[in-house]
């Protein structure tokens, strides 16, 4: 059986609180860039199939504007910031100032997608240090690059790893959401797919043994 | 008579097949692959899903056959002989192998549409079985759809429009 399968609720809980160090951190970044308040909601780790998945971020070929970073360090995995191309297009007008910038409709404007970069940037350095500091693991964050496209082609670049040792994955979803928006309930995700080896070495370095 | 048309659907590392007046779909290929097999005498189609170039990269216990192109296509193949197909009049469309981000680094793994496009049309000459129209790399996501009785292949893209090949 592989090790996906073998997981606890232990096991469950520490990863959940993983992702809340982690995205609670780069809410507040967020916050800081945008000057909005930015809440986050409490994470959820699933253990899913490939296509429950992509099913969380809105469907296979629902359009989604999202920023990829491999983590690289001891316990290299994926991260993807992810969310729907309107809720870009308001955020990085806000950051710009420049309200010409749409992600809705290609072509999309370069200096608009740099914008969207240096959210992911921010963002997922702000993820992942607070992930080095609570496990003390050496986690560092690749360049990242950005995609608007189907989700269902977005995410599965982050299962080449894990699709090589098991057909579900474990995935740590953070929903963003701000606060007092007249724009409705518009949610972003932070997806955390740590590669096979890496969930050993987390365990580890928090002190919980893997097959308890 | 207005009958809905059936659609069959086949998700990530997955296939299946469908007969006319059905069509199959799967949606969100970025590096993966979606490939086609169908004999158009029949009115009978095969998709599969493949997410990886080799079994051999597998690790785990449980093997998917759809995952893998080396398994995926015979796989596919064996399921549309038995369905009634005949070997010799099986055609191919495919398309898919994106890469769907770009990074100055990265090694093998950011190659992997392209190779599993490579994979695809290694088993399908493995096979004899011709490869009739294509639309594969870029950096784009695809949405495919096979209408078994006109052997057209429908591609949607969210950033290039939609085509028939």
């Amino acid at each position: 059986m592989s090790f996906v399968e073998r997981l606890s609720q232990v096991h469950l809980d520490i990863l959940k609180e993983v992702g809340n160090i982690g995205a609670g951190n780069a809410a507040t970044a967020l916050s800081q860039l945008l000057n909005r308040t930015i809440n986050l909601e409490i994470p959820t780790v699933q253990v899913a199939t490939y296509d429950e998945m992509v099913e969380l971020a809105g469907g296979s070929d629902h359009v989604v504007a999202a920023v990829y970073i491999r983590i690289e360090g001891e316990a290299p995995g994926n991260m993807f910031f992810v969310l729907p191309p309107e809720q870009v297009s308001y955020f990085v007008q806000l950051m710009t100032g420049d309200s010409t910038i749409t992600f809705e409709e290609p072509p999309y404007s370069e200096m608009g997608i740099s914008a969207f970069l240096e959210m992911g940037n921010i963002l997922s350095g702000s993820y992942l240090s607070a992930l080095s500091d609570f496990t003390r693991l050496n986690l560092q964050p690749s360049v990242p690059s950005a995609s608007i496209d189907m989700a269902g082609a977005i995410l599965t670049m982050g299962l080449i790893e894990l699709s090589q040792v098991s057909d579900h994955v474990i995935v740590i979803d953070t929903i963003l959401e701000e606060e007092n928006s007249d724009r409705g309930k518009i949610r972003g995700h932070f997806f955390l797919l740590p590669d096979p080896d890496s969930f050993e070495k987390i365990f580890q370095a928090l002190g919980v043994n893997v097959d308890e | 008579m207005n009958k809905l048309k059936e659609v069959v659907k086949v998700g990530i590392a997955d296939l299946n097949i469908v007969r006319a007046p059905g069509v199959i779909r799967t949606s969100g290929l970025g590096s993966c692959v979606g490939v086609v097999i169908y004999d158009l005498n029949q009115h009978l189609a095969g998709l599969a899903h493949v997410m990886l170039p080799d079994s051999s990269l597998a690790k785990g216990n449980a093997l998917n056959k759809a995952k893998y192109a080396d398994t995926a296509i015979k796989e596919l193949l064996d399921i549309l002989i038995e369905e009634g197909a005949k070997k010799y009049a099986l055609k191919a469309k495919m398309a898919g192998g994106a890469q769907m981000f770009q990074f100055s680094s990265g090694g093998d793994m950011m190659r992997i549409g392209p190779r599993n496009v490579e994979a695809v049309k290694k088993q399908l000459e493995r096979f004899r079985i011709p490869i009739v129209a294509e639309d594969v790399g870029g950096r784009n996501g695809r949405t495919i759809e096979f209408n078994p009785e006109s052997g057209m292949l429908n591609i949607r893209t969210v950033n290039l429009g939609v085509k028939d090949i």
